[in-house]
């Protein structure tokens, strides 16, 4: 079947297997390997991709749901040589070791805290009327759909919240 | 060979005049990890479009394939082979060596129709795409008879034999020590079987070229996997070229090949044609080796002022039928307290499970989970603090060999980490501090890791423009290998860090053991330094020996090298213009290390203290760990930043341990209960709050030459321990049997009335 969707600005016209998955399709037929494999079952967040700006888990979607949808991936981040400051503050802060979790991690980083700009309340929220506040329990509540293995999450936190003043 | 001596002589290491020795310099490799362009085994470009492979797995797990069906997923669209022990291509048998100094095995998949455990590889396709190769695969039917299994650990102790080659360790007369005690304690423990969960899945893309075959895997030993492919394939290893770059996380289990090595490579031959082949997850859990369980009866006398009079710790482990292996989990106890009576050793039951295996500190992470609470409940008992009683036991030489320790800071780190975990704060009396609905309390425990240096050799190339590349046949699987390489040359050399490349993971460079056992800083690294030592000399030689030199005629031992010239006080040039001059091809050395004859007459370890405060919920039994903080000592260390990082995840392995990981046996199939990271519980981002580690300033100079010592593994050495002894000062609960979920503690806190 056909599906047309923009993946890092890009516009794709994919003809593609019904049962291929947005991950898959990412990996196998656009050749953007960054977006990791770590589970195919939605349980480890290797795979998380923003899509039209929201993160999801890219192995738990079918290719042909995104028709007309604006994906981002790893890939799409940086600007030329210049990191998004969110990969930045994995380097900088060493939040990463083996590195397959990171692109994963990263990019739900990066929506995690607009989703916190926009006041979208999470596990950890006390106060759902008012003005979120970042808290690291915060951060650890809605950062916690991406595994990593290699348990670098005190600096994945300290990531996050290096870049989280310029962003929310 | 060389001797201790020789290593506690200065070097450009030890001298550090850069300053990039124990730098938090940032990781070699993570632009490209951030930017999701490190390429993984799957991910890697072969040379033309790739055919796309899928194991299928045995669902009993004893038995023999009666008949595999494999005619629907034969005409399944897209499919290019399907192969059973019928027809897959022929492999050396199990366990044979041909090849000439091999360090593995062959390691055939399909070699017959017996099924040995449940997940082994008993079918596989290729098809032309990935989605084709699965549905294919889904269509094979097999018929099997099933025959009965020995699955259930806790009930086939009385299997349990002494495993092969070993033998207990008997010091002084334990019985009578341990009758003649005043205080005696005398407890049984148990750790779960638990996987290592790497976040990349086991993965191999495979090419050949006329009879020499590519491969790029996800694999800890590069030599090691070489060998073992060479081997299965009946080829020379040098037919075989090993590949591994980027690792996402090993942990001791990818220190073998699997199954989508030998298949991409025989599927690739086959075909003609690339071919990829990763394990599913399910496949990682069940197919692939894991930690196995352990039992561990602790008994120790001591005389009424806390000193150890008899020390025992003997574990009952278990194996697959056919692949020996021990969980040590008595070693390292030989050589941490003091006592003059002592009985350590270790039986081993044969069961129809996969292969048991090494997983992060093998015997260490578990055998501390019981010795560590052991010391705990021994004194209470006395009415002794626990590190004092730690103290009081600390010995003055190795309690087993009577060698003298070559650096020991155990007692240092238990006294800085209490005063700055504020460890003068706790309630000797458990149950006493309440915090709403949460009991809170702290527990502490002590970390022994060995220490290694294996043989290994590296290559370094200094080209025209002066770029310094090592290339050795070294992994990096997350553990800094790279930047840590790059710093110790460019410190050795008197390079700037930018000026040097690192090359790993390739089987045509110069070997090293790859990353295993916490050897692999201390080995590679020891390599990269000696073999920069070769480069000084024959840079120096090649000055002092060039009219056309600023050099010419020194003496060319006298020579120094910074800022990337070589230099004899005000005479000097730059290693590019030397290079340029005189051999503008570059200049290719090889160094190696090897153990010093007489490194083992001391007693080398790392340690480690660690301290936790956790709170249990008196409603649920849950446990949440408030703060952990471990203090190390593990030699010079070269990355304070890469450093941390490794302990710090180490100690998170270990809260994982003690609260969550466990995967049971289906007694029904011999199957894992959880094959997947919902069912099996790795730590998540909620779980972590305020970890923290330190390392204690070290040298071991008897170590290796940079006295540096590993740190992949201590990290999660007596973490569980420490926790176990946490919950029980919190709520007076004492659990022997990890993980220690809310079920557990439930049912402590009810029998205990609260």
């Amino acid at each position: 079947m056909h599906t047309n969707l923009t993946v890092n600005g890009k516009g794709q016209a994919l003809d593609h297997d019904t049962r291929t998955t947005l991950l898959d399709a990412l990996r196998e037929t656009l050749n953007l390997k960054g977006t990791k494999k770590g589970c195919d079952h939605g349980q480890c967040g290797a795979c998380t991709v923003l899509v039209n700006g929201v993160r999801i888990n890219a192995c738990l979607s079918l290719v042909a749901m995104h028709d007309g949808d604006e994906v981002v991936t790893i890939e799409g981040l940086a600007s030329g040589d210049v990191l998004h400051p969110m990969q930045q503050a994995f380097l900088t802060q060493d939040a990463l070791q083996c590195g397959y979790c990171t692109p994963g991690q990263i990019c739900s980083a990066v929506a995690m805290l607009k989703e916190v700009a926009e006041g979208q309340p999470s596990q950890a929220t006390h106060d759902l009327v008012g003005r979120i506040s970042l808290t690291d329990e915060e951060i650890r509540e809605r950062m916690s759909g991406n595994i990593c293995r290699c348990s670098a999450y005190p600096q994945i936190l300290a990531a996050i919240r290096s870049v989280a003043g310029d962003v929310v | 060979m060389s001797s201790v001596k020789d290593w506690a002589v200065p070097n450009p290491v030890s001298e550090n005049r850069s300053g990039i020795i124990g730098k938090s310099v940032d990781r070699y490799e993570g632009r490209l990890k951030v930017t999701g362009t490190a390429p993984y085994a799957y991910e890697v470009e072969p040379p033309s479009t790739p055919v796309y492979g899928q194991a299928v797995s045995a669902t009993i797990a004893r038995g023999r394939i009666l008949g595999i069906d494999t005619s629907a997923a034969l005409a399944s669209p897209g499919v290019k082979l399907v192969w059973t022990s019928e027809n897959v291509p022929k492999q050396a048998a199990r366990g044979e060596r041909a090849n000439p100094r091999s360090q593995r095995a062959s390691n055939p998949t399909m070699g017959s129709d017996a099924v040995e455990f449940y997940g082994q590889t008993i079918a596989f396709v290729a098809a032309d795409t990935l989605e084709n190769a699965k549905a294919a695969a889904a269509l094979i039917n097999v018929t099997y008879d099933a025959q009965p299994a020995t699955v259930d650990f806790l009930a086939s102790l009385d299997q349990a034999e002494m495993p092969p080659g070993e033998d207990d360790t008997e010091i002084g007369d334990f019985s009578t020590g341990y009758r003649e005690s005043s205080v005696k304690l005398d407890e049984t423990y148990f750790s779960p079987i638990a996987n290592h969960t790497q976040m990349e899945p086991c993965a191999t893309t495979a090419w050949w070229d006329g009879d020499k075959v590519t491969v790029h895997t996800s694999i800890q030993m590069v030599k090691g996997g070489q060998h073992a492919l060479a081997e299965t394939l009946a080829i020379p290893s040098d037919k075989v070229h090993l590949i591994t770059r980027y690792i996402g996380g090993g942990f001791g289990g990818k220190g073998q090949s699997y199954d989508d090595l030998t298949l991409a490579a025989l599927a690739a031959r086959e075909l003609n044609q690339p071919v990829k082949v990763a394990y599913t997850r399910q496949q990682m859990f069940q197919a692939t080796i894991h930690r196995p369980a352990v039992q561990m009866r602790v008994r120790l006398g001591a005389e009424a002022d806390g000193r150890l009079n008899a020390f025992s710790i003997e574990a009952i482990t278990h194996c697959a039928r056919n692949v020996p292996f021990t969980e040590h989990a008595a070693n390292f106890s030989r050589s941490l307290y003091a006592s003059p009576n002592r009985l350590t050793g270790h039986r081993l039951v044969r069961m129809d499970l996969p292969g048991a295996g090494p997983m992060r500190a093998p015997g260490e992470a578990t055998g501390m989970l019981s010795l560590e609470c052991a010391m705990d409940e021994l004194a209470e008992k006395l009415g002794l603090d626990p590190i004092e009683l730690r103290i009081r036991n600390e010995p003055t030489v190795d309690p087993e060999t009577g060698k003298p320790f070559s650096v020991r800071q155990l007692v240092s780190c238990m006294r800085e980490g209490a005063q700055r975990f504020g460890w003068e704060r706790r309630n000797p009396l458990p149950g006493k501090v309440q915090d709403g609905r949460w009991l809170v309390g702290m527990g502490m425990a002590a970390g022994i890791r060995g220490n290694f240096l294996l043989p290994a050799k590296a290559g370094i190339r200094i080209t025209a423009d002066g770029t310094v590349t090592l290339s050795q046949g070294m992994t990096d699987i997350g553990t800094g290998t790279y930047t840590i390489l790059a710093q110790i040359t460019a410190e050795t050399l008197g390079v700037p860090l930018d000026q040097v490349r690192v090359e790993l993971g390739d089987s045509d460079m110069p070997p090293a053991p790859g990353s295993g056992g916490q050897f692999g800083a201390a080995t590679a690294g020891s390599a990269a330094f000696e073999t920069g030592m070769v480069m000084r000399r024959t840079l120096a030689e090649m000055a002092t020996g060039d009219p056309n030199s600023p050099l010419f005629g020194v003496d060319p031992t006298l020579v120094t090298f910074a800022n990337g010239n070589i230099a004899l006080e005000n005479r000097s040039e730059s290693l590019s213009t030397l290079i340029e001059r005189v051999q503008p091809e570059g200049v290719y050395v090889e160094g190696s290390i090897s153990p010093a004859a007489d490194a083992r007459d001391w007693s080398q370890h790392t340690y480690g203290a660690q301290f936790a405060e956790v709170g249990v919920d008196v409603v649920t039994g849950e446990v949440r760990l408030r703060r952990m903080f471990g203090v190390f000592a593990a030699g010079r260390i070269l990355n304070a930043k890469t450093a941390k990082s490794q302990i710090t995840g180490g100690m998170i392995w270990g809260i994982g341990t003690a609260l969550t990981e466990t995967n049971p046996i289906d007694p029904r199939y011999g199957s894992f209960l959880n094959q997947d990271m919902a069912g099996y519980l790795v730590p998540s981002h909620a779980d972590i709050v305020n970890v923290d580690s330190m390392f204690l300033d070290e040298v071991d100079d008897k170590a290796n030459p940079l006295g540096i010592k590993g740190v992949g593994e201590l990290g999660i050495c007596g973490t569980g321990a420490a926790i176990a002894n946490a919950i029980y000062n919190a709520c007076g609960v004492r659990l022997r049997d990890y993980p220690m979920t809310p079920d557990k503690v439930l049912k402590g806190l009810i029998a205990k009335g609260l």
